[in-house]
């Protein structure tokens, strides 16, 4: 068996096996350590065949496909490897649409194999028969639908090509469950090239030049983190890079992390609810240097006022981005890690001292108006703010932090102080509820020996809460933050804000979340108390197994600054 | 920042609503014509012809599409097109950087040949041919652009036109290079 399934022998002998025992192979070829998933019908001979594999790959049960496919995005995210979801024909299917649709906006590596009905049956409406393909085309990087068991490890290595490469993405391969009975000649060989795929452009010299020259003229440079530093692991050559132009650098929710937030240069967040600073001075910057970031409606606000003074240079992996959303006066596609490499020996140190200073005074205000009353508040309730400042303290900086979708995603990207790259774990692009508890599972998994905190609404909570069974069930020692306000808070926010405070619908009577919690044997406690705050935190941090917090946070807190929907970066309110 | 007078009109260029022809080359694949027609689905543009067909290489094909949309919407979605994996390459032209013909068909009774030669003489007049004589109806045959096919199509109407079909624009760019030349091109390029 060794040499059919050693990931550094590219080619292997032959062996003759079912369809089906040939994904599993094929898998393991690719080094597959982890697949989670949910059996059914039309995928139960693969799940027969995985049978004899236990010992050489971990299989994790979830409770409901969606979280197979967050949780496989949040082990994809924290490894830098592909994930890997089974899923059977029809509902199954189905229930991983969200998750592929999050994985494609967020560009993250899954691959998804999902069973089908016999080909004699595909288009008679058999039993959970769905049109996987079909409704899966709009959401995925690629897909497939294998109807004879020789195809299986050529279509299996191109998927893991494809959604690794480039910009990553999810790849569905769907499997009839004939191909899958069926005997077949197994061989596997690792795909490094599709003809009709370039997934990472040469970088232009010209481009180059002319991005330098820009840089190098430019007063007021800013330069913009987004996931592609990550993606192509180009963070310390953007720190060098920064730190030789003295550029000033600001991050989308999806680059945080990438540099460490104490950096004298790292001058916060953008965006609707992104810090005062570089919103504004977005607006003043003469020289504009996005990388890896693809000008998002909540990063940019109303485009038509959006840097317009600035010369703009975007560096991105995928040429669609260029001149999407905001016109590249210097498009330069390629590799961010390439690019940065390239572009360093060209740029001349700089020291832009007054302009640095512009930021470190507005920050001045948004620190007195906004984070001291939100990290250090005298409000009879706790704040969300000075919760996350526990666990950023109690943590050191050191945890993977995985955020569901709402006002708390916006406080931990707002005041957890991140210190190593990948450790930011959220549904940016989709703005998936619900994604953050099978995420952080997914990332436990993925990275056993890093502390694991999932900070969730009391909404999306229970979007995915059955995914404790998981937890339960595999032991997977995850900390688990609910801060419940008792509503849908961001969705209240905006009523309050835009709709003249009619809360239509989102006020919740919410479950005992510790008795939930304690029904699958996960100790927690509930605090509602300030003074009980830090100690509730340290134990959570200490406990050896899962852990569920709950705190009980005030009602109506609104997150600020913001920009309100549809305003310009420059129209950043402070209350 | 004010914008220029050249700004501007770049601008209003952008933004005027015509036809564009997109020639994609792409590998003979189920399921990608979907893939195709997504793209625009999403964007609410209207597909006003489409055609697909093997290219002179083997299992090449060439997917020839017109669509009315405005500059800036097409170059957009031309990137698009080609971030498709099974794509290897998508152009995009205006009317004057081709050649292109569409092909259309009209029935009609074979009666209104038997009486005169009027509706013989529309026939050839018109660069159409006749292409089968049947018992009871005719088909006529014409090559060339729309506004030349529904022209012979208004002027057969006081016949009886029983029915009429009109082909995809299918089209060539006016460049020298072949196929198969330009995808080595583009192989040696990345
Ligand atoms: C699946 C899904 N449905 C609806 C929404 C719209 N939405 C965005 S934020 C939000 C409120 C989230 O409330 P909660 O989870 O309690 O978090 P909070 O904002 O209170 O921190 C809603 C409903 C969404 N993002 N995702």
């Amino acid at each position: 068996m060794e040499t059919l399934v050693n990931e550094k022998q590219i080619t292997t002998a032959k062996k003759t096996m079912s369809g089906a025992e040939a994904v599993i192979c094929s898998l393991l070829a690719e080094g597959v350590e982890t697949i989670f998933g949910y059996p059914g019908g039309a995928i139960m001979p693969i799940y027969d065949a995985l049978y004899d594999y236990m010992d050489q790959v971990n299989h994790i049960l979830v409770r409901h496909e969606q979280g197979a496919m967050h949780a496989a995005q949040g082990f994809a995210r924290v490894r830098k490897e592909v994930g890997v979801v089974f899923a059977t024909s029809g509902p199954g299917a189905t229930n991983l649409i969200t998750g592929i649709a999050d994985a494609h906006t967020d560009s993250t590596p899954i691959v998804c194999i999902t069973g089908q009905v016999p080909s004699s049956l595909l288009g008679t409406d058999a039993f959970q028969e769905t049109d996987v393909i079909g409704i899966s085309m709009p959401v995925t990087k690629w897909n497939h639908q294998i109807t004879d068991a020789r195809e299986i490890p050529e279509i299996i290595a191109k998927a893991f090509y494809i959604a690794k490469s480039g910009r990553p993405g999810p790849v569905v391969i769907d499997i009839t469950k004939d191909a899958q009975f069926a005997s077949m000649e197994f061989e596997y060989q690792k795909c490094s090239k599709i003809r009709t795929y370039h997934p990472v452009p040469k970088i232009k010299e010209e481009q180059l030049q002319q991005a330098a020259s820009l840089i190098n003229k430019s007063e007021r440079p800013f330069l913009l983190v987004g996931q592609g530093i990550l993606i192509s692991e180009a963070q310390d050559i953007l720190r060098s890079f920064i730190e030789k132009a003295n550029i000033p650098a600001a991050w989308t929710i999806l680059g945080l992390s990438a540099l460490e937030n104490s950096h004298p240069l790292n001058v916060g967040m953008l965006g609707m609810h992104g810090n005062y600073a570089p919103n504004l001075l977005t607006n003043e910057c003469d020289v504009l240097i996005a990388v890896g970031m693809r000008f998002d409606d909540r990063v940019t606000g109303d485009l038509t006022k959006y840097a317009r003074q600035a010369k703009v240079i975007h560096i991105d992996i995928d040429p669609s981005e260029i001149d999407k959303n905001v016109k590249a006066d210097v498009p330069l596609i390629g590799d961010a890690k390439q690019v940065l490499e390239a572009l360093l020996p060209l740029v001349s140190k700089k020291r832009h001292g007054p302009w640095l200073k512009r930021f470190k005074d507005l920050h001045k205000i948004e620190v007195e108006k906004v984070i001291t009353p939100a990290l250090y508040p005298q409000t009879p309730g706790i704040l969300m703010g000075e919760v996350i400042r526990h666990i950023s303290e109690a943590t050191k900086g050191e945890a993977i932090i995985v955020t569901d979708v709402g006002q708390h995603q916006m406080v931990t990207s707002r005041y957890y102080n991140f210190k190593h790259p990948h450790s930011n774990v959220t549904s940016g692009g989709l703005g998936t509820m619900g994604f953050a508890l099978p995420a952080a599972m997914g990332a436990k998994v993925g990275m056993p020996e890093r502390p694991v905190v999932a900070i969730i609404g009391d909404g999306g909570f229970q979007m995915t809460l059955q995914e404790l069974g998981t937890i339960f069930q595999y032991e997977i020692p995850v900390k688990i933050v609910i801060l419940n306000n008792g509503f849908l808070g961001m969705v209240r926010q905006w009523q309050q804000m835009f709709f003249e405070r009619r809360y239509s619908f989102t006020e919740m009577k919410n479950p005992d979340f510790i008795a939930i919690a304690g029904g699958f044997s996960i100790q927690g406690q509930k605090v509602s108390d300030r003074k009980h705050l830090v100690a509730a935190v340290k134990e959570m941090l200490g406990h050896p197994a899962a852990y569920l917090l709950e705190v009980v946070v005030e009602k109506e807190e609104n997150v600020f600054p913001m920009i309100p929907s549809g305003a310009a970066v420059d129209d950043i309110r402070m209350e | 920042m004010n914008k220029t007078k050249i700004e501007e009109e770049v601008t209003a260029d952008n933004q005027e609503l015509r036809s564009f022809n997109l020639s994609i080359l792409t590998e003979n694949k189920s399921g990608l014509l979907n893939a195709v027609t997504i793209i625009f689905t999403r964007r609410k543009i209207n597909i006003e012809s489409i055609n697909v067909s093997e290219t002179e290489v083997e299992g090449v094909s060439r997917y020839t599409i017109v669509i009315k949309t405005t500059r800036e919407q097409v170059d957009k979605v031309v990137k698009r097109i080609r971030k498709l994996i099974d794509v290897f390459w998508a152009f995009v032209y205006e009317s004057d950087e081709i050649f292109y013909q569409e092909i259309a068909l009209y029935k009609v009774p074979t009666k209104v040949f038997l009486n005169g030669e009027k509706a013989e003489h529309l026939v050839r007049n018109n660069g159409a041919r006749i292409l089968v004589i049947e018992e009871d109806f005719i088909i006529i045959e014409k090559t060339g652009h729309q506004n030349e096919t529904k022209d012979l199509l208004e002027k057969l109407k006081p016949y009886g036109v029983l029915e009429f079909v009109r082909s995809g624009r299918i089209a060539m760019s006016k460049s020298m290079r072949g196929t198969e030349l330009f995808l080595q091109e583009l192989h040696n390029h990345y």
